[in-house]
Formats: C-alpha cells, structure tokens, sequence
C-alpha cells in the first residue's frame, strides 16, 4: 500500500527539494527585525496577485485595437467576478507600487543598502522602474480615450531626448503614429517582457537576502565596518539569531494577509476605475490623466516654469535614477541610525512633502481649463446694468471663466476675479485683457468693438 | 573553503571522465591523466567553446528580434492626400474638426487607425489644417470658437487661431498639416504623429 506519507518519502529521495529549501526557510535572521521589515515581502505578494489576476483577465482579453475596449467591457459588466478580478490587477498594482516604495524608504531609513547589500538596493532600484513601467504600459490595455493619451504624451516626452527623439518616440509607439501596434506592443511589454525582467531581478534579490542576511535593525554608534561587518554579523546570528521560519515570517504572512485582504475589499467596494469611451484619437473630449502614481509628474509638467521644460523631462528621471544608483556606492558604510543621518531623515521628508503636493496640485489640476463652466447665473452677477449683464456673458462667451473664478464658479487657472474690480483700475483691467500676459491669451484680437467695454464694466463691478 | 571544495569535485570529475574513456576500449592517445596540462588545455578550450557556440547562438536569435522590434524606428513614414469632403460643405471662417484615415494604419486597426485635424476655411479655395496634438506633450487640443482659441485639457496650453501660443507650456506653435483643393474636394496630407 502507498501511503501518503512513503510517496512524500519517495519524491523527496528523488527530488531532494525539501532537504535544500528547508535551511533556506530557517536560515538565521536578527531577533529584532520586526514590523518594519514587511514591506519587501509584501511587495511579493502584491506581485503574486498581480500574476494571478493578469494572468486570469489575460484569458478574456483581446489585445486588438478594435476589440480590446469590448472587451475589457465584457470582463468589467458580463464576465463572473470580471469586475472583482480587474480591481483586484488595479488595486493589487497601487499596492504593489506603493509597497515598493514604502519598502525602499525604510531600506534607506535603517541604512540597509550599505555594506555587503549594496547590489540588494540596486536591483531593488531596477525592480521600482519596472514596477512603474508595468503601471504605464497597463494604463494603455484599458484602451479607453484617457488610456491612448498618456501613451502619446509618453511618446511626447521620449521624443524630447537629444538628436534620437523622433526615434525613441516612435519606438515607444511601435509606428510614426499611434495605431494598432502600439497596443500590441504595450501587451507584448506588459506581459511578457517586463514581468520577466522582475522575475529575474527578483530572484537575485532574494539570492542576495540569503546571501547577505537580513540587515538588522540599526544602533546609533554601531557605523558599519566592511572589514569586520561579516564575521560579527555571523557571530550575532550564531549569538542570538532566531529561524526566519517561523520565528521571522509569521509577520510576513500576517501584513501579507492583510495587504490581500484590503486589495480584495477595495476591489470589491470601489473597482477598477471606469473605462471612459472607446479610443478615438479622432475625438478631442479627452481630459487625459494618469494613476495616482504618476499624478506628481502629471503636475511637475504643467507647473514647472516652460523654458527648463526639455531638460527636466530628459535630465530629471536620469538624474533621479542616477542618484538612487549612487546611493550605495557613495555611503556604503558608516552610521546607519537613522539618529544619527539627519540628511537620510531630511531627503525623505523632503522627498515625500514634495511627491504629496504634487499629487495634490496633480489631483485639482488646476491649470486645466474648465470647459464645462456653466454661464453666470443672475444671482452671481446681481446687476441690472445691462452692460455689466452683457460683460458677465462675454466673460463665460470668450472662455475667461474657463480659467477665472467668480464667486465660487469656474477655472483655477488665473486669479480669482471675484474682488477685482476693488484691486484694479479701469486702465489696469483694460491693459491685462488687450495684452495677456505667462499664461493669459491677449484678447486684443479676440474681443469685437464694445466687447471690452462690457467685459471691464462687469469685473469692475466685482467688488 | 570553497575553492577548495570546488577543486575537490574538479579532480573527481576528471577522475570519472578518465575512467569512461578508458572503459570505452582504450583506442587512441594514452589517458594524460586527471590534473595534467593538457587535461588543463582541453577544459579550458571546451570552456571557450560553450561560451562562444552560446554568444553565437544568443546573436543568431537576438539578431532578428532586434530588428523586428526596432523595425519600426526606421520605417518612413507615408504622406498619401486624403479627401475630407467636398469645398461647400465648410463654410468660410468657421473651424470645424474633420478626421481621416493614416497613411499607415494597419487593415486591423480600427477607430485607432484615424487621425483629426482642425480645418479651417479662410477663403473661396484657401484652408488651413492645424493637427490636434498639443506641442507641449500631444494632447488633443480643443477649438472655443467664441473664444477664437485652441485650449489644451491636459497642463494648461492655449493658442491663438493662427496656431500661436497663446498662454501655458507649449514650445512650438501648432503643427499644420498641408491642405489643397482638387477636383472640387478639400484635401490634406496625412503626416505621422509630430513628435516634437
């Protein structure tokens, strides 16, 4: 008789698998690596549901510009759990990206990256840029009017690079426009070219942890020595090391848990964020926008002042990415207290603050003009001067509550007009309008004779 | 340590590479035995070997997927005179949007295979075609007649009818498309996405 247990026997004689991954499990890690240390795995597990639900949503979509949108319309309204399953991949890459980061942050916090893990930093760097190029190129597989205009405005921004942006442009588009192939191309790098790069990345991030061991938690007056570093590190272990299995990964499993769990949730209370229409590059109702984790650059390319435009659309990411890839090379030992490295607490506070208002502004977009402001209503211009009354539907007509607020209603872009009349003279206003101004058309050509006149008696009667 | 070890299983193999030479009848050169220099020479030109056949056989197949990826890099674009309608149906002054198909658009391709323009009738036989994409990043711009300018949804460029910038990030002003009249239909040339 073949028991269980003689055919476990059997296969590990054959295989030897648990024999090799059992001390793997249990190698030694520093008692004290507690909370903080989550996040990488946790970033795995995000990945893990990323493969899963990718590969289940694969088995339903179309990659083909004329079916993808169908689709992916199907899986959201008449596939079962579709809708779960496309908030699931949504949710699961948020979490994915947000972890990463979170992951990299505490990695730079604790001083981790510096001896003997610089190269655990840097293929950790390598994993976040793909990680984002995952986000971006899935943005384009839902194949909505939004979706195609981050590719072209990506496009846009490779076409910014010296001599070779045509070429770069196009090659991001897979044509010398947008077409079919873009999408095939996205789909090709999507699900086959970068998740291998982050398999293999991966795996020799996790060789390195094994290698190198779990960095423990950081003492201020304890700088990191690499000509002594790994003989104590090993006789800490030997001290007072504890099994990473169980001892280590129970909090690994719990924060992992919980990771799905909230994917999970959300996916099922919020969704997958709504297809806009079908892709038509013909059609100019568009308000294109990104994830939430690209919105910081989204706003970055609006707000930052438009003559340093091409270099920091080229020089930014670059110097960005080259300052992350220096990181270990340049501090690879010393201080890893977080006390005792001001500078590391200053960047990320800096570094965050900066991200969050950005995102923020990125939220509100407030540089974008509001077509759809609706014209003045009576209460709001409280005139019965019929200029003033003619002043206030020009200034809906010629698109200036497009940008200018008044009284609660319309655009961010330019100054509120509210009070304006009490802030600037005739002559003042008369200047403005006729002449424009950074951001303002000149309407000099624009406005018909009397047009001006009406506009300047209704904002000087705005007081 | 390691290398030690390593060394340990070195000698082994040759040891066990020896004897199935020697069982396999013993024909030929005599055994040079494990260690020696020419044992030595042999490994490290069966090394140079694999690395080599395996570089080779890495090029052969990256070669033409290489090419088939960058391919569309170098293809030249096709410039082809599309009819957008006929000259009465735009009427003078007025900016209307037309759509036509791209020079290269794939059989398969779908609405994606279109592209817009904004067409303007500036007199009897005189237009002017401006295309939609922004020149800041390429988004498509919209046209407010009553405003008589081109606004941007996406970081806030504004342009004048003419196609100058008017306001916000754009570096460039609108990218024109080439227009004409023949036979009595409006015309214009396709032209790939303007990457600035």
């Amino acid at each position: 008789m073949f028991s269980l247990r003689a055919i476990g026997r059997w296969f590990e004689d054959r295989t030897g698998l648990a024999g090799q991954l059992g001390p793997l499990l249990k190698h030694p890690v520093p008692p004290e690596a507690t909370w903080l240390y989550v996040f990488g795995s946790a970033t795995l597990t995000a990945f893990l549901v990323q493969i899963v639900t990718g590969a289940a949503l694969a088995a339903l979509y179309v990659p083909g510009t004329n079916e993808a949108y169908e689709s992916l319309r199907f899986i959201d309204d008449g596939a079962p759990v579709g809708h779960l399953l496309r908030g699931m991949h949504f949710f699961g890459a948020s979490a994915m990206v947000g972890l990463a980061v979170l992951h990299m942050i505490r990695v730079f916090l604790t001083g981790s990256f510096k001896f003997p893990r610089e190269v655990s930093w840097l293929s950790g760097s390598f994993l976040l840029l793909f990680t984002l190029g995952m986000g971006f190129t899935g943005q384009l597989l839902r194949f909505d009017q939004n979706a195609i205009w981050t590719v072209v405005v990506g496009a846009e921004q490779a076409g910014r690079t010296p001599f070779i942006g045509t070429w770069m442009g196009r090659l991001l588009l897979g044509g010398p426009t947008l077409g079919s192939d873009t999408l095939s191309r996205f789909f090709s790098l999507h699900v086959f070219v970068l998740p291998g790069l982050l398999l293999a990345l991966l795996g020799l991030h996790l060789h390195l942890v094994l290698r190198n061991g779990v960095s423990e938690p950081p003492r201020a007056g304890r700088p990191v020595d690499p000509t002594v570093y790994r003989g104590w590190y090993h006789r800490m272990l030997g001290e007072r090391g504890v099994p990473f299995w169980p001892d280590a990964i129970w909090r690994d499993a719990v924060f992992g848990m919980l990771v799905v769990g909230v994917i999970v949730l959300l996916a099922w209370l919020v969704g997958a964020p709504e297809l806009s229409r079908p892709a038509d590059p013909t059609i100019v109702q568009a308000e294109p926008r990104p994830d939430w984790y690209f919105l910081f650059y989204f706003a970055l390319l609006a707000l930052m002042p438009h003559g340093l435009e091409s270099y920091v659309i080229i020089l930014g990411p670059l110097l960005l990415g080259a300052i992350l890839l220096l990181v270990p090379l340049l501090a690879p030992a010393g201080e890893r207290a977080v006390r005792r490295r001001p500078w590391a607490v200053g960047t990320v506070v800096a570094g965050v603050t900066i991200w969050g208002a950005l995102t923020v502004s990125g939220v509100h977009a407030d540089w974008s003009p509001h077509f759809d402001a609706k014209p003045l209503p009576a209460s709001v211009v409280a005139s019965s001067n019929g200029t003033v009354q003619q002043g206030a539907v020009l200034f809906h007509d010629r698109a200036c509550i497009f940008c200018h607020r008044i009284s609660g209603q319309g655009g961010r872009r330019g100054p509120d007009l509210s009070h304006i009349g009490a802030l600037l003279t005739k002559d003042e206003l008369v200047i403005r309008i006729l002449n424009g101004g950074y951001n303002m058309p000149a309407y000099g050509a624009i406005l018909a004779p009397g047009e001006l006149d009406a506009i300047i008696a209704f904002l000087e009667s705005r007081r | 340590m390691t290398r030690a070890n390593e060394d340990c299983r070195c000698r082994h193999l040759a040891a066990a590479a020896g004897e199935a030479g020697g069982g396999a009848g013993g024909v030929g050169e005599p055994d040079p035995g494990p260690g020696s220099a020419a044992e030595l020479d042999r490994r490290r030109f069966l090394s140079r070997l694999c690395v080599g056949l395996g570089g080779l056989v890495s090029l052969v197949v990256a070669a033409p997927v290489v090419t088939f990826v960058l391919a569309p890099v170098f293809r030249r674009p096709r410039h082809v005179w599309r009819a957008v309608g006929p000259v009465d149906k735009f009427s003078v002054g007025e900016t209307v949007e037309i759509s036509f198909r791209d020079a290269d658009a794939r059989s398969w391709a779908g609405p994606i295979g279109k592209s817009g323009a904004w067409l303007r009738r500036d007199g009897q036989d005189e237009f002017t075609a401006f295309a939609l994409d922004c020149t800041h990043l390429g988004c498509p711009v919209r046209w407010e007649a009553s405003a008589q300018l081109f606004m941007c949804p996406c970081h806030g460029g504004v342009y004048y009818a003419d196609g100058k910038v008017a306001g916000g990030p754009p570096p460039h002003p609108l990218i024109r498309y080439q227009v004409r009249v023949k036979k009595g239909q409006v015309e214009i040339r396709t032209a790939p996405l303007p990457i600035m």
